[in-house]
């Protein structure tokens, strides 16, 4: 769709183009904090999608893994006192531990099984934080997360600043877009690669399947966990929500809606449900009904995703 | 005493009640090419398929270069010594020719680097440039796998296989659903492949195998009928009736 030539130069110029839109982003959006949260959830989009476009498995409880950083990096503020960013690496931390647990179960099966199973995993984790109030607050979610100030290579940020919070977050998205990234163009990507190509040649190859997808799930845990951990700062509440089974499928709405097949359609994904989200709530309280029609016309007539749909003339 | 490569000892395989393989002994010659044949439902996919690690047998022993591998997982086999190819065509469809053998030569290097660039590995794409060549792949290498023609896709299995440089190669029924054309010259990459290693070659046509194998098993009903060269499996009387007595399709 798009001219080649032009894809090419834009691909040549990646990183680059990738800086410069994350820095003009907010500028574009209606509301500053709508551009925080689509960063937060296109990275968590992006680290589900590990699993899903690339590994081929659909986990249905990456809620857990989303709501484990939040909860950690909160927990982490909030009881330990701990500083902005040792909240962020216990959050992506969290998700690699819950991660590892859930994964340790769940990897043993396949198809509808692991969705499953990684939905009752997560519900699991759903009742202990609804339960552990001392640590989580319960059903009133996790409050006093804040931060005004944040203190960075010896100088003190305003938080609370719009603005100043979106570059904040979008420094840890590009740097965890850039990680990713690198994941996916090593050796270990290509054996996921090959794990959700062929799971009995990737064996007969000599790569251990279930290893591959253990670690896998971690690493996904971890940019998972990452993003939660950012939301909860940006909110500075963690609410029990986060945890709840709808946010795992508003993640895999998300992946699919953008494009599972390609490294930034979820990120594109994430941006066009938030958008649409807010944007029809500001008219009608039925905004679901726009998003879910959007989401339906997606996925019958652009089985490849927004973003897929758009860069099929490059595969030409 | 001829040196013994790979050795099975009793070995059986159920399906809840049913019995796939009753037990079977045999050896296999290091450099000598041994195909298994035998009437469908003899059990050569399941002898295959024990001895290719596949699954575990029931009962009895395998034994590889002196080593027990019986029950070993079926991703050590690569770092054993031991690649196969499967009946029904097993490549990575969505990936290049070439990646996909990259992919299979990188398995003995790399496996969990999430860092390096595999860009920067170029001595796994010049090996694997070279095992294309060798089963005459090397125009398609940019090609995507699951585009080519079915034989070209079992050729390239077979590039895949040869990846971990195996000194066992197993091959099962390499030409099933292959055009005479297609056939003819799997055979030959067959016997050019025998030239340098073990390799064991399960095969339903007997005709096919007859004039290439250095050794023949004949399976029926699960249980090993006979073994030896060609012309003894020619003379066999209880071959001929149970096999050549059929008509050939």
């Amino acid at each position: 769709m798009l001219p080649p030539n032009f894809v090419a130069t834009c691909k040549r110029h990646r990183v680059v183009l990738s800086i410069a839109f994350l820095i003009v982003f907010p500028l574009l959006m209606p509301f500053k904090a709508i551009a925080v949260n689509i960063l937060i959830y296109g990275l968590f989009a992006l680290g589900f999608n590990l699993m899903f476009g690339t590994l081929g498995l659909l986990s249905f409880g990456h809620a857990a893994l989303f709501g484990a950083g939040a909860y950690a990096c909160g927990i982490a503020i909030v009881h330990f006192g701990a500083p902005w960013w040792a909240g962020i690496l216990g959050g992506t931390l969290g998700g690699m531990a819950i991660a590892a647990l859930i994964g340790a179960l769940a990897i043993r099966t396949r198809g509808i099984y692991f969705a499953m199973v990684t939905l009752a995993l997560s519900q699991c984790v759903y009742f202990l934080a609804y339960q552990a109030t001392a640590w989580t607050g319960g059903e009133n979610g996790l409050r006093g997360v804040e931060l005004s100030r944040i203190a960075a290579f010896g100088h003190s940020i305003n938080f609370v600043d719009p603005l100043t919070r979106y570059y904040v977050v979008a420094f840890f998205v590009a740097l965890a877009l850039f990680i990713l990234s690198r994941i996916l163009a090593s050796p270990f990507g290509a054996v996921l690669e090959a794990v959700r190509e062929n799971e009995a040649r990737a064996r007969a190859c000599g790569y251990d399947v279930r290893a591959t997808r253990f670690m896998a799930f971690v690493i996904s845990g971890g940019f998972c966990g990452l993003a939660g951990a950012l939301q909860a700062l940006h909110l500075s509440i963690v609410p029990i929500e986060t945890l709840y089974y709808q946010t795992s499928g508003l993640v895999v709405m998300m992946a699919l809606l953008g494009g599972m097949g390609t490294f930034f359609g979820p990120f594109v994904g994430a941006g066009v449900f938030l958008l649409l989200e807010n944007l029809v709530s500001l008219w009608t309280v039925h905004w679901q009904l726009f998003v879910g029609a959007a989401f339906v016309a997606c996925v019958l007539f652009f089985p490849r995703g927004i973003w897929g749909t758009l860069l099929m003339g490059r595969a030409k | 005493m001829t040196d013994v490569i790979l050795r099975t000892e009793a070995v059986g395989k159920n399906f809840g009640k049913f019995r796939a393989l009753g037990g079977v002994s045999a050896s296999f010659p290091r450099g000598a090419l041994t195909s298994i044949i035998g009437p469908n439902g003899a059990g050569k996919s399941t002898y295959f398929n024990l001895i290719s690690g596949a699954f575990a047998p029931s009962s009895g022993k395998i034994v590889f270069e002196g080593r027990d591998i019986t029950g070993t997982a079926q991703h050590h086999y690569a770092k054993l010594g031991i690649a196969k190819s499967f009946q029904i065509t097993t490549v990575f469809p969505q990936i290049t020719t070439l990646e996909n053998v990259r992919i299979a030569v990188q398995a003995l290097v790399s496996r969990y680097n999430v860092w390096r660039p595999r860009a920067a590995m170029a001595e796994l794409v010049e090996t694997a440039g070279a095992l294309l060549n060798t089963v005459g792949l090397w125009d398609r290498r940019e090609r995507i796998a699951g585009t080519l023609a079915h034989g070209e896709q079992r050729a390239l299995e077979i590039a895949m296989a040869l990846a971990s440089r195996p000194r066992l190669l197993l091959l099962d029924e390499p030409t099933a659903g292959m055009s005479p054309e297609e056939t003819r010259s799997m055979m030959d990459l067959i016997v050019k492949l025998a030239g340098e290693r073990t390799v064991i070659l399960v095969e339903h046509k007997m005709k096919l195998v007859m004039g290439i194998s250095d050794r023949l098993l004949v399976l029926h009903h699960g249980e090993l009928l006979a073994e030896g060269t060609p012309d003894e499996i020619r003379r066999d009387e209880t071959v001929k009736r149970v096999y050549l007595g059929q008509r050939e399709h």
